[in-house]
């Protein structure tokens, strides 16, 4: 009994400390964490000239919406929100649409080349051609300096399809066999009888999706960089963030700087302005995010 | 849980197939024709480009195309091994690809675990969203952030001067030293919580019968964690870790691209900086792509030898 007593009390005291480090170690996570984006808020509100002092951390100094009317007015940041709006919901609408569609030819029991159809996509998983021949294949196909190269594409996706794949695997085939019963065809029954079953599949994907689409980069960069109707937010903020970087808060910089406002209050802002949708709407779609990754068992 | 039911899923495909006559393709007409769609689709964008290989093996030239460019074997390889730039960009490729493996293995590992043990459900539920956020963010805003936290007047040199662990700031993107450890804590700081989240299904899957049973025998948390957790996720570890050991030569473009400068150049380019910069910005399209078919085979190289492994081990396997 002493024993028993002398053993429960050691490991209390243990765990004691262990959940004081795990306390401890969740703090200093979280800090790291939203320090930086909390930081970047501050400056945006900061007054530019002001913020390059120094020291300003969690609180502005010294208020201002200066840096985000420049960023609203700017024509380049403007463009680039219109067209990552656009490719952000049409390349989401074609991915969604054209990946539930293979995802739904797979998954039928009697599907004549179901095996042969699903590897044809699970092999672009591990090979693809690389950038060179992708790029000069655009360029043959008239994609390079157009708005469909950001939603063509990468449209339909090995990886995407899978996860749908694995839901509609889950949905019992009486209700398809019941369904063609009553005369239905594979289109009804994908339309109206599945889809509406995997509506939480579906907002999964389109969150991958959109997530991608809002921040890609690299293809304005490549493939669109002679028309700047075409930019996106995202190359814009690379513009402005390269440039800044390069320059470094010279003095170039400061007599350039219209009044109060520097290019690190600037950036500070435009990084603001692209991120605050994406942080408005994420956690109210966790729980899809999270069943996503456990219904692809892969990382992204 | 979704690994297993994928290998269900796997299973069941053994079944019968269904012949091939007149009646069944007619009645899967529909099904047929979009499949042949998604085909051609399939074809253009994803096998059309392996064709682009063969400019790896001529003098390409882009008036001639492939198929009018002189054939010269394997000797834009031989100039691409020769090249000592190209031996250090794999050696870069290869040693963040690595660093970044294992650190955001071990990270997410070690952050789902402790999340689990936190008992506050409230604070539990707030942590985790939290720790989802910077994977949202792009590598251009995040290397924003770096460039922010680092420079001389940020937070980062701030902090050393503060607590006297230097006594001027540190430039940090100056030195290449520095430049591969930035880089692994940028993958961590951005993907931890995010990679996290598949540990933490796993982990929830664990029967709570072990815990308790584990409890009654005295164990401790210490314990409970290394013999009922760590045991109960290992095959969704090992899973992704082979799935991720032919990502290593993919992980590095985008964060080395925006982080890179000419003072780290050394150790900053990778394989794919090294395409972009001798195919695209060079314009030679042949050196580019040899080194394009480079990565390609050794990642497939990687995955098979880790899929033996495994296979040798009798742990699972992707294929």
């Amino acid at each position: 009994m002493k024993l028993f007593n002398k053993n429960k009390k050691k490991t209390s005291l243990g765990d004691k400390i262990f959940y004081l480090c795990n306390g401890i170690f969740m703090i200093a996570f979280v800090v790291i964490t939203l320090y930086p984006v909390l930081n970047t808020l501050v400056i945006s509100f900061n007054d530019g000239t002001d913020a390059l002092r120094g020291g300003i951390h969690l609180w502005p100094r010294k208020w201002s919406i200066k840096n985000y009317q420049t960023v609203l007015t700017k024509d380049n940041l403007v463009t680039g929100a219109y067209i990552t709006v656009a490719r952000t919901i049409i390349g989401t609408l074609l991915a969604l649409i054209t990946n539930a569609l293979l995802a739904f030819i797979v998954s039928r029991k009697r599907f004549l080349f179901k095996k042969q159809l699903s590897l044809f996509w699970v092999v672009t998983m591990y090979v693809n051609g690389g950038l060179i021949p992708t790029f000069l294949l655009f360029k043959g196909l008239g994609l390079t300096n157009s708005f469909g190269v950001y939603v063509i594409p990468g449209m339909l996706s090995a990886f995407n399809m899978l996860v749908i794949r694995t839901f509609m695997n889950g949905i019992p085939d009486s209700l398809e066999e019941s369904a063609q019963l009553d005369g239905a065809g594979y289109m009804t029954i994908f339309i109206r009888i599945i889809s509406p079953l995997c509506k939480p599949v579906y907002a999964t994907v389109a969150l991958f999706v959109a997530v991608g689409q809002w921040n890609s980069w690299f293809d304005a960069m490549i493939y669109n960089r002679m028309r700047s109707d075409l930019t996106t937010l995202q190359y814009e903020l690379m513009k402005l963030l390269s440039s800044v970087t390069n320059q470094g808060g010279s003095v170039e910089n400061l007599k350039n700087a219209a009044g109060a406002v520097t290019p690190t209050s600037v950036r500070a802002a435009a990084t603001i302005v692209t991120i605050l949708p994406i942080i408005m709407l994420y956690p109210f779609l966790q729980k899809y995010f999270v069943t996503g990754m456990t219904l692809g068992g892969v990382k992204e | 849980m979704s690994l297993l039911m994928k290998k269900k899923v796997k299973e069941k495909t053994n079944e019968v197939p269904i012949q091939i006559t007149w009646k069944e393709i007619k009645r899967q007409k529909v099904l047929l024709f979009w499949s042949f769609l998604i085909v051609i689709y399939g074809v253009i964008f994803y096998y059309l480009p392996l064709t682009g290989w063969v400019m790896a093996f001529q003098n390409y030239k882009p008036k001639d195309g492939i198929f009018h460019s002189e054939f010269i074997g394997l000797a834009k390889f031989q100039q691409l091994f020769h090249d000592d730039t190209f031996i250090r960009v794999i050696r870069n490729t290869l040693a963040m690809g690595l660093i970044n493996l294992v650190a955001s293995f071990v990270m997410a590992i070690v952050f789902a675990i402790l999340l689990n043990e936190l008992r506050n459900r409230h604070g539990k539920k707030i942590i985790q969203t939290i720790s989802y956020l910077p994977h949202f963010l792009s590598w251009i805003i995040v290397t924003g952030i770096l460039h922010e936290a680092l420079s001389g007047s940020g937070i980062i040199n701030e902090l050393l001067v503060k607590f006297n662990f230097i006594e001027t700031p540190v430039n940090f993107f100056a030195h290449p030293q520095y430049f591969w450890p930035i880089v692994a804590f940028a993958n961590i700081w951005k993907e931890t919580g995010w990679n996290a989240i598949i540990y933490l299904a796993a982990i929830t899957a664990i029967d709570p019968c072990l815990y308790e049973a584990a409890a009654i025998d005295g164990a401790g948390r210490w314990a409970r964690i290394k013999y009922v957790t760590l045991p109960g996720i290992k095959p969704t570890i090992i899973i992704l870790l082979l799935m991720n050991v032919g990502n290593v030569l993919n992980a590095g473009f985008e964060i080395q691209y925006l982080l890179g400068n000419g003072l780290v150049k050394s150790v900053s380019e990778t394989i794919d900086i090294y395409v972009l910069k001798w195919g695209i910005s060079q314009g030679d399209y042949a050196i580019g792509t040899a080194a394009g078919i480079f990565k390609s085979l050794v990642s497939i190289i990687l995955i098979v030898i880790a899929n033996k492994i495994a296979k040798h081990n009798d742990e699972e396997r992707l294929f």
